[in-house]
């Protein structure tokens, strides 16, 4: 494996597995301060259950997501100091506001945590919702630096170094806003679901648990809102890329031609040599609509450009399908969860419903994934869209695999336990102990 | 000019609370490591106890210090990460398993795995600190390379009695630290005791290898020992440090124990300072300096502005997170057993 094949990996990696700390780290403060909300309103002793299950869960998959985020904070000079050295005083904006987010987070989780019985009860809600703000707040400017990447703006190339450079510029560059709505949404629905699905794991086991019954039913109506949500995002983020980088757009789509009235390829295997897209369904006119909203409109295919531009085809095909599908499948589950409220008074009857939403909970991540790669794979061979490229970028430290191989390690081993820990500590039925003791401090 | 100057004494001002917050906490590792005697249990819990509400936030001021480097400083966090690649990626792999391994300790992990990643917590906390003081030795010494290429370039800055000397001290003085702070946090005489006792230990070896380092430093930093020793306002800066490291081990002494722990923590501030102003206005070694390696003025304006108005949000936070855990928490479980005298003069 080349250096520059280590260092794209291990950063994909390091992504890849940061990505679900924080997504959870964003959400969960907010199931857990609904939770302890609706314990001060109804008294019920469930919910403070739920509200400190929660707690631990996020402060588990915050200190996990603290650690991956540091480690990425350190390879981006590692591993690219190239583009550290270039862009770091333009891009350095949205990471130092995340730094104080980061930190407010850190700060009122542990008050939070902690801080059960010495502050008072409208303080610790407070602080919760502290965390879910701050929590939100430090994803969205993560999300700004990564669309500047997409979307450079805020300085002039003079001899290829960047002068008169405006900071400030990064934070609203043309790729932000497309970016943070899609990845916000798309943290809530992930985590939304997972937690909803794990809950109804538990309810196939003890059907009339009203631990799992409130937990699913919180979980399912955050996830659920914000999957219905999500397309129209994913829609305008779509067009976004359509118009700024059209090269990408035609990877997402795997159309090599340029066309008038362009097809929406449904699945298929783009044949870089033949230059077409293999075994697909072409439904025609229909890119051109939903990339323009007008059926005879251009669509720019991948022969406008030089292959050397091209980024892999196949992963960001693929990864685009298996993101739109899931889209999909998930903003239909609430709509069918809100038929059976509406007609039989309960969801909790319904076994197929349970059954698909244990199929879901993971679907949600992997449509995080997905979407990961088709915004970092689908910029390659850029690091900078169209200003730097990644082979430029990287460090010329030799040996990287070795590194790529010890961090792999070590993440799947953090990543087993992660899991171990949740289910442990996160999922398991109260015992009656445990309840009295929650009913003790109503 | 002046927004040059808050950002790099923002640098300076995280880096120092850093060592003094996230330092302990990696001395407490250390402490855990070697718990002995009849109470190890007891001083292992009161370690878990003293760190766990504390210690994300006080991670964060690592992240500030990365952040303002590369935002405010790129050359030199692009130098830094490039031919030190080898000591930083160590330390990060020390930063992430004892993270993981503390967080999982502390929610609730049983048995034989509770032990096995309290070892990995403990040995975790010995790594990231050696590695943390090796690259400031590196950063120090001179010799780091702007432009690697071979794989010697890589292993010449630090690889050398110097840079390891320094790794070593960085442990030492954490988990002088780290004791010094701990005879502060629980109420048993018992324990106090233990915790003074090694407190005294780490002081002492601290003190030893810091000798060791500035000799050392004749041939390891060469500028930052000529600095160190002719410039006027460094003189009063190894005084003080050695003065304050003095007046905490009296302190530790006589169980002066409040006295003491100020007294460690203005060793630390002394001894970073120290360091800073004798390198000062050199970044890295031998020629990138806050003048030439630093962003363009906008950039430094408005990460001024963006530290300014960070720290209204952030002092006042960790000052409550402090005040709940720290003073507000003791009060309310015991009363403090050993008071401080509080009347002595500091010495100089």
């Amino acid at each position: 494996m080349t250096d520059l094949l280590s260092a794209r990996y291990q950063m994909g990696m390091s992504l890849g597995f940061h990505i679900i700390f924080s997504c959870v780290g964003i959400a969960m403060p907010l199931l857990m301060v609904i939770a302890e909300i609706l314990h001060q309103r109804t008294g019920e002793a469930i919910y403070l259950t739920l509200a400190r299950r929660w707690a631990v869960g996020s402060a588990i998959m915050f200190a996990v997501g603290a650690v991956s985020g540091t480690v990425l904070s350190f390879e981006l000079g590692l591993l690219w100091p190239h583009f550290m050295r270039w862009a770091g005083a333009i891009i350095g904006m949205p990471f130092s506001l995340e730094g104080f987010a980061f930190f407010t987070e850190a700060t009122f989780l542990g008050i939070y945590l902690y801080g059960w019985d010495r502050v008072s009860p409208r303080m610790h809600i407070a602080a919760g919702v502290i965390v879910a703000l701050s929590g939100m707040a430090s994803g969205i400017f993560v999300v700004m630096a990564n669309a500047w990447m997409n979307s450079p703006v805020g300085f002039r190339l003079e001899h290829g170094r960047p002068v008169d450079i405006n900071p400030i510029a990064t934070l609203h560059n043309p790729s932000a806003l497309a970016e943070v709505l899609h990845m916000t949404i798309a943290a809530y629905v992930a985590t939304g679901f997972a937690v909803a699905g794990i809950h109804a794991a538990m309810l196939l086991r003890e059907r009339d648990n009203r631990f799992h019954r409130m937990g699913l039913a919180i979980a399912l109506a955050v996830g659920g809102i914000f999957a219905l949500v999500q397309p129209v995002a994913g829609d305008y983020a779509a067009r976004s890329v359509a118009r700024l980088q059209p090269i990408k757009n035609a990877a997402f789509e795997g159309l090599f031609k340029t066309q008038a009235y362009a097809p929406l390829a449904i699945g298929g295997i783009p044949d870089a040599g033949a230059r077409e897209l293999r075994a697909a369904i072409e439904l025609p006119g229909l890119l051109s609509f939903l990339d323009n909203h007008d059926f005879s409109s251009v669509v720019i295919g991948l022969d406008a450009y030089p292959e050397s531009e091209w980024p892999p085809l196949t992963p960001v095909h693929v990864a685009f399908q298996i993101m739109v599908a899931i889209a999909g499948i998930l903003a239909l589950l609430p709509l069918w969860a809100g038929y059976l409220r509406w007609r039989t008074g309960s969801i909790y009857h319904s076994v197929w419903l349970l059954y698909a939403l244990i199929g879901a909970a993971p679907l949600g991540f992997v449509a995080v994934e997905a979407g990961w790669v088709v915004t970092e794979v689908g910029r390659q061979p850029w690091i900078i869209y169209r200003v730097m490229r990644t082979a430029d970028a990287v460090t010329p430290m030799p040996g990287l695999v070795a590194w790529f191989s010890v961090f792999s390690i070590i993440y799947a081993f953090l990543a087993v336990t992660v899991a171990y820990m949740l289910w442990r500590q996160v999922m398991q039925s109260p015992s009656a102990a445990e309840l009295a003791a929650a009913q003790a401090t109503v | 000019m002046i927004y040059l100057y808050i950002v790099a004494a923002a640098l300076l001002g995280s880096l120092t609370i850093y060592a003094l917050t996230g330092g302990a906490d990696y001395g407490g590792g250390v402490l855990t490591l070697t718990a002995f005697g009849p109470r190890a249990d007891r001083q292992r819990e009161v370690i878990d106890h003293a760190i766990g509400p504390i210690w994300e936030s006080d991670h964060v001021w690592l992240i500030l210090v990365v952040v303002i480097l590369f935002y405010g400083f790129p050359p030199v966090y692009t130098t830094i990460m490039t031919s030190l690649f080898l000591p930083v990626i160590l330390m990060l792999v020390g930063i992430v398993l004892r993270g993981a391994a503390f967080s999982f300790r502390s929610y609730g992990s049983v048995g034989r795995a509770h032990r096995a990643w309290g070892r990995v917590f403990a040995v975790a906390s010995l790594i990231t600190p050696f590695f943390m003081g090796v690259t400031i030795g590196a950063v120090a010494s001179g010799r780091v390379p702007e432009n690697p290429e071979v794989v010697g370039d890589f292993l010449i800055s630090w690889a050398t009695p110097f840079g390891l000397s320094v790794g070593l001290f960085a442990v030492l003085l954490f988990a002088f630290l780290a004791a010094t702070y701990a005879t502060l946090e629980d109420g048993e005489t018992a324990v106090i005791n233990d915790f003074r006792l090694r407190a005294i230990i780490f002081g002492i070896a601290e003190a030893i290898v810091a000798g060791e380092v500035l000799w050392l430093s004749r041939s390891g930093a060469p500028r930052i020992w000529i600095n160190l020793t002719t410039r006027a306002w460094t003189w009063p800066l190894i005084w003080l440090a050695s003065g304050s490291a003095l007046a905490a081990l009296w302190g530790l002494a006589t169980r002066r124990l409040r006295l003491a722990r100020v007294f460690a923590a203005a060793e630390v501030l002394w001894i970073i300072w120290g360091w800073a102003f004798a390198q000062f206005p050199v970044m890295v070694e031998p020629d990138l300096t806050i003048y030439n390696a630093s962003s363009p003025p906008v950039t430094l304006r408005l990460l001024a502005i963006a530290l300014s108005g960070g720290a209204v949000i952030l002092l006042p936070s960790m000052g409550y997170l402090m005040y709940i855990f720290k003073l507000h928490a003791r009060r309310l479980a015991f009363p403090t057993h050993v008071e401080a005298s509080g009347s002595d003069p500091p010495t100089d």
